[in-house]
């Protein structure tokens, strides 16, 4: 099916030849195009940029401004305004919830957020609440991990101010509605937030289509350095939030005892950004888009995902946490194996030199919805091949055998 | 590295634990808890006389905190508290690698768990009965003489 052999792209593969690598949703490795890309920029082009007062910070704000354009016609915003650089998307959720939040949220409104999110996604907004004595609500996700238009409709009252919501959780693998719950949340006044750390990486987004407010992601998942996010915010919320770090780069005059900030989008980016990374980002968007293609990325992780999936409903003493529908499962699968604990399923795949994640997977008030302590997950990406599948099978079947459980 | 690591002693004791039921002779208790893992346990000891006559645990973990509690159970029953003590300190010394062949011997069926200083990811789990026996004795020194 496989065209090109992506993962021989990708040195990580060349440096472990038997490695089987499924945390692809914790984190992904590098394609040698976008290593290349980075160190290029430190050999070629490094400087302090912004400044542009010499060539050399010249190459350097070009290559920074060039990958905030990239990052802007790839989710399909409007303006370079509304893209900002940011550590990852933790940050640009913090972000929101200090900038946008401190400003909007007071005692009497409401905040409601998925139970499926992340702890990025849930603590600032759980801070925020804690701090302004506004309620925190959660919306609560069927046994499939499915959440329903009407749901959300029920949930929202006039006193509402934001939601909060994945478009793949991290967990269930699962798309939520998005355009729709965006649709819902507008006509009610309600800010609709979207992390799409688990997205952008694996199908098309568009913030248009999308309709959402905010949408935050991080770098190192979408095939990019660690260390570089994106935080897309509506130019005009954007523009009425208060800077959320002060500092060098994001100010217009600084005078002894006042200050007024930069325009969109440095009035967020304080202190010497990170060039090499928005490079490295630049360079991984390149290289999904114009060399791999979300067409042949959704349909390769789709196939796997299937192929994953089938094989582990047939096991015994496997059970899949969410949908029972592999094509309800971008590319992540949970599961927990009766008797194994996580970290022990975590370690014999290790063993076996296959990386997979195990926990709570950062989402401990959804396991205790679910009414389980922890799970463990595998996860896909392009990369991935059908030996990668087999040998993750192939193990995941011995696992209660080794653990001592007969037959 | 971790395939010759959940070896029988290790399976056999996560499997069928000796020592995993309440304890009603017990005489003091104290609560460990790792969260990385979830795992939770909580140490019942009966001691008379500086003594520990009899010991035992409840709660949930992965196979490598319910193991090394039981091990470390089947060890220190019928120790003195300094005896329970030092096999303490020897268990952290072969956790930090650094344990010698006559000490790990003292260890007994401990020393199953030696090559759990390759993966510090589940040092917690292997420490944690370790941990929450110190924890209690330390306590126990402190609240009085027996």
């Amino acid at each position: 099916m496989s065209k090109v052999n992506f993962k021989s792209a990708v040195p990580t593969f060349e440096v472990y030849k038997n490695l089987v690598y499924l945390d692809n949703a914790a984190t992904t490795q590098k394609p040698a195009q976008v290593l290349d890309a980075v160190e290029r920029y430190y050999r070629e082009e490094n400087a302090n940029p912004l400044r542009g007062l010499y060539d050399l910070s010249v190459k350097a704000t070009d290559a920074y401004e060039n990958a905030r354009e990239a990052v802007r016609r790839f989710i399909g915003a409007k303006s370079t305004k509304e893209i900002v650089f940011t550590r990852n998307a933790t940050e640009s959720l913090n972000l929101i919830a200090y900038s946008w939040g401190n400003a909007n949220i007071a005692e009497d409104d409401e905040i409601l957020i998925a139970v499926s999110e992340h702890h990025s996604n849930l603590l600032p907004w759980q801070i925020l609440a804690n701090k302004t004595g506004a309620k925190l609500n959660y919306l609560e996700c069927d046994e499939h991990g499915g959440y329903s238009v009407e749901s959300l409709k029920n949930a929202l009252t006039p006193k509402t101010k934001l939601f909060a919501i994945a478009q793949v959780s991290n967990v269930f693998g699962r798309i939520n509605p998005i355009r729709e719950f965006a649709d819902i949340c507008h006509k009610n006044r309600t800010v609709i937030i979207c992390d799409g750390a688990q997205s952008v990486p694996h199908m098309a987004v568009d913030v248009a289509d999308l309709g959402v407010d905010f949408l935050a992601f991080s770098g190192h998942k979408l095939y990019a350095p660690m260390g570089i996010g994106v935080l897309y915010g509506r130019e005009e919320l954007l523009d009425k939030m208060p800077p959320f770090l002060y500092g060098g780069e994001m100010i217009d005059v600084v005078k002894k005892y006042s200050a007024t900030f930069a325009e969109l989008p440095h009035k967020f980016e304080a202190g010497t950004v990170n060039v090499g990374g928005a490079v490295g980002l630049h360079a991984a968007i390149d290289y999904i888009t114009n060399e791999v293609g979300y067409d042949y990325i959704t349909r390769r992780e789709s196939e796997l995902t299937a192929l994953a999936f089938d094989e582990m409903k047939k096991i015994d003493h496997v059970h899949i946490v969410g949908s029972d529908k592999a094509q309800e499962h971008h590319g992540i699968i949970t599961f927990t194996v009766d008797g194994v604990h996580p970290h022990d399923i975590a370690a014999i795949f290790d063993s076996d030199n296959i990386a997979i994640r195990a926990g709570h997977h950062c989402a401990q008030p959804l396991h205790e919805h679910l009414g389980i302590q922890s799970t463990a997950r595998m996860s896909l990406a392009y990369y991935n091949d059908e030996q990668d599948i087999e040998k993750f099978l192939t193990t995941l079947k011995s696992i209660r055998g080794r653990m001592g459980y007969g037959g | 590295m971790a395939d010759n690591f959940y070896n029988e002693v290790l399976i056999d004791h996560n499997l069928h634990p000796m020592h995993l039921h309440e304890l009603s002779c017990a005489t003091c208790s104290n609560d460990g808890l790792n969260p990385t893992c979830g795992d939770s346990l909580t140490l019942h000891l009966n001691i008379e006389n500086g003594v520990i006559k009899d010991g035992s645990f409840t709660g949930v973990g992965c196979a490598i905190s319910q193991a090394s509690t039981d091990i470390m159970l089947d060890l220190v029953i019928g120790k003195t508290l300094d005896e329970a003590r030092h096999l303490s300190g020897l268990f952290t010394k072969m956790i930090g690698g650094e344990i010698s062949e006559d000490e790990l011997d003292e260890l007994e069926e401990a020393g199953a768990l030696q090559n759990i200083s390759k993966m510090p990811a589940r040092v917690k789990c292997a420490t944690l009965g370790w941990k929450t026996l110190c924890g209690l004795l330390d306590n126990y020194g402190q609240g009085g003489a027996p």
